[in-house]
């Protein structure tokens, strides 16, 4: 599904590189936390996947694409199978709940009934079919999250990717994120999660690479933020 | 495709950009009512061309007693040189270039300068005797002038063989110089309204940098995100041309038609026509203008 081969990464102007030499393949399905300081280069593998960027040396390949040698014209058709949410929602403040979901939908040229139908049923996967009418600015964090991931998944994307999905939010709002964050895993979407949130991975139990300095330090299945053997290398830089 | 978001968005950046849109609808307006006027300068020189030169006659003037010295050092031309002439126009070499020709006493040159020149003080002191006597020749294709001027010029007792299109160059390069001086003013006016739809379309993504990065987000193709401001520059520029069209349509209806024509009622003016000629080319000229410059900003300014 995912398959990043011996990935370096070097942003100009950078004294070090972003990423270094980093392999890692994702199966369908799974869910993934990515963890490690600021800086570690968590950010820089989500946008490697989303095809934002394209690695110095090495290869990514997500759903059958080699995004290396994937032409600029065939990126955005890529794109509408990966849905993306951030720590900052990006909502639009001048349109409704409803009408920032809409409006990924008509940009990718859906027709009026398809977004008709798929904007309602979204909205009640996420608990907010109530709020459809109101602006993001009347909405709490938590529910605004919701509706980014309103939006990254009305069009079934294959895979979701989350860069610190409950940065913003108080532990009792994540942990109802996370559940629909598992929610959307459970029907089989794969789930790539960049976070710092120690409490969410450790209930979770779910794969954890944990990223240092651009390297991958660390890569269990089934465990938590705390017993990651290499947990000692990355408190003390974290914060 | 869905065309009502995509003209949703773009009314959505006139409004936002409304004074910029303004500024250039005026650019635009001004620029093309240059072009507009080049080109009609340059149909009606054309228009003006094919009918002097088809009228355009070359004279044989005949030494007069007045005629100065060194063309004519024998004063007067003769008799004979006036037969001379005539049986050379009239001989096997020349007188198949000739449509006609006519021969012009010193009576009918001095009743013809006396209606031309009435009321004109000159008129009064003019003797006939000082007026060449004269050959006009209408020849088949007027373009074949020196074939005469060749064969009468150096002629003992001819003092001059004029073509007449050699004033009418005169004029048309006057007018052609008006021609090119607009194109050029028009040439800087397009220049500052390719940079002004730039800057424009370059504000409105700016303003709109939220919405476009959700849309790169979630893979709108880059054809619907640069195409609302693509039509954003051509609506304006496009209603800058429609009003430079009728601008110049107001020039050739009110000023050509209506004033020239009437005070200058034997030269041919260019029409409404040629104005509906021209406003096609200016609309075009304006669409593609604002697309290109618009299609180049947003490039510029949206990488993958």
């Amino acid at each position: 599904m995912i398959r990043i081969d011996n990935v370096t990464k070097h942003y100009n102007g950078a004294a070090r590189a972003a990423l270094e030499s980093v392999t890692l393949e994702i199966e369908k399905g799974d869910f993934v936390f990515l963890v490690g300081a600021s800086g570690s280069g968590k950010s820089s593998l989500m946008r490697l996947m989303l095809r934002e960027d394209v690695p110095n040396s090495g290869s990514v390949y997500v759903l059958g694409e080699n995004l290396k040698r994937l032409p600029n014209r065939r990126v955005p058709y890529f794109r509408r199978k990966v849905g993306m949410v951030f720590q900052d929602f990006r909502l639009l403040p001048n349109k409704t709940v409803a009408q920032n979901v809409a409006f990924s939908l008509e940009v990718i040229g859906k027709s009026q009934g398809f977004i008709q139908a798929a904007v309602p049923d979204v909205l009640e996967l996420v608990g907010l079919a109530h709020k459809a009418g109101n602006l993001p600015g009347e909405l709490s964090g938590g529910e605004q999250q919701r509706v980014a991931l309103a939006r990254a998944i009305v069009n079934k994307p294959a895979i979701l990717l989350a860069d610190e999905p409950t940065g913003n939010l108080d532990p009792a709002t994540s942990e109802d994120i996370m559940r629909l964050i598992e929610r959307i895993n459970a029907a089989g979407t794969t789930v790539v999660m960049a976070t710092h949130d120690r409490a969410i991975v450790d209930r979770l139990q779910k794969r954890v690479v944990v990223l240092s300095h651009g390297q991958i330090i660390s890569d269990e299945r089934e465990t938590g933020y705390s017993f990651t053997p290499a947990n000692q290398n990355t408190n003390e830089d974290d914060n | 495709m869905r065309l009502g978001f995509v003209f949703g968005e773009v009314g959505q950046g006139l409004r936002r950009n409304a004074s910029m849109v303004i500024s250039i609808v005026l650019v635009t307006l001004v620029s093309l009512t240059f072009v507009g006027t080049a080109l009609l300068l340059q149909l009606q020189i054309g228009q003006m061309k094919s009918y002097w030169y088809e009228r355009a006659q070359v004279a044989v003037y005949l030494c007069t007693d007045t005629s100065p010295s060194a063309s004519c050092p024998q004063g007067e031309a003769s008799i004979d040189v006036q037969k001379l002439v005539e049986q050379k126009l009239k001989s096997d070499l020349i007188s198949p270039y000739i449509d006609r020709f006519y021969f012009e006493d010193h009576k009918q040159a001095y009743d013809n300068f006396q209606k031309q020149f009435k009321g004109n003080t000159i008129a009064k002191y003019v003797t006939p005797a000082q007026l060449n006597q004269t050959f006009w020749v209408k020849l088949k294709d007027p373009t074949q002038s020196p074939i005469i001027t060749q064969s009468f010029t150096g002629v003992a007792g001819v003092e001059e063989v004029r073509d007449q299109r050699s004033y009418l160059d005169q004029i048309f390069a006057i007018l052609n110089a008006a021609s090119l001086a607009s194109i050029g003013v028009a040439a800087l006016m397009l220049f500052s309204a390719t940079l002004l739809i730039s800057t424009t379309i370059r504000l409105s993504a700016l303003s709109r940098r939220r919405e476009l990065g959700i849309m790169r987000l979630v893979g709108a193709s880059n054809f619907y995100i640069q195409l609302p401001f693509i039509l954003e520059g051509v609506v304006a520029a496009t209603i800058g041309s429609i009003l430079a069209s009728a601008a110049v349509w107001a020039v050739v209806h009110f000023f050509v038609r209506g004033y020239l024509a009437t005070v200058l009622p034997f030269t041919s003016f260019v029409g409404d026509n040629q104005a509906f000629m021209v406003a096609p080319v200016l609309i075009g000229a304006g669409i593609v203008l604002a697309a290109v410059a618009s299609g180049v900003a947003i490039r510029r300014y949206l990488k993958i």
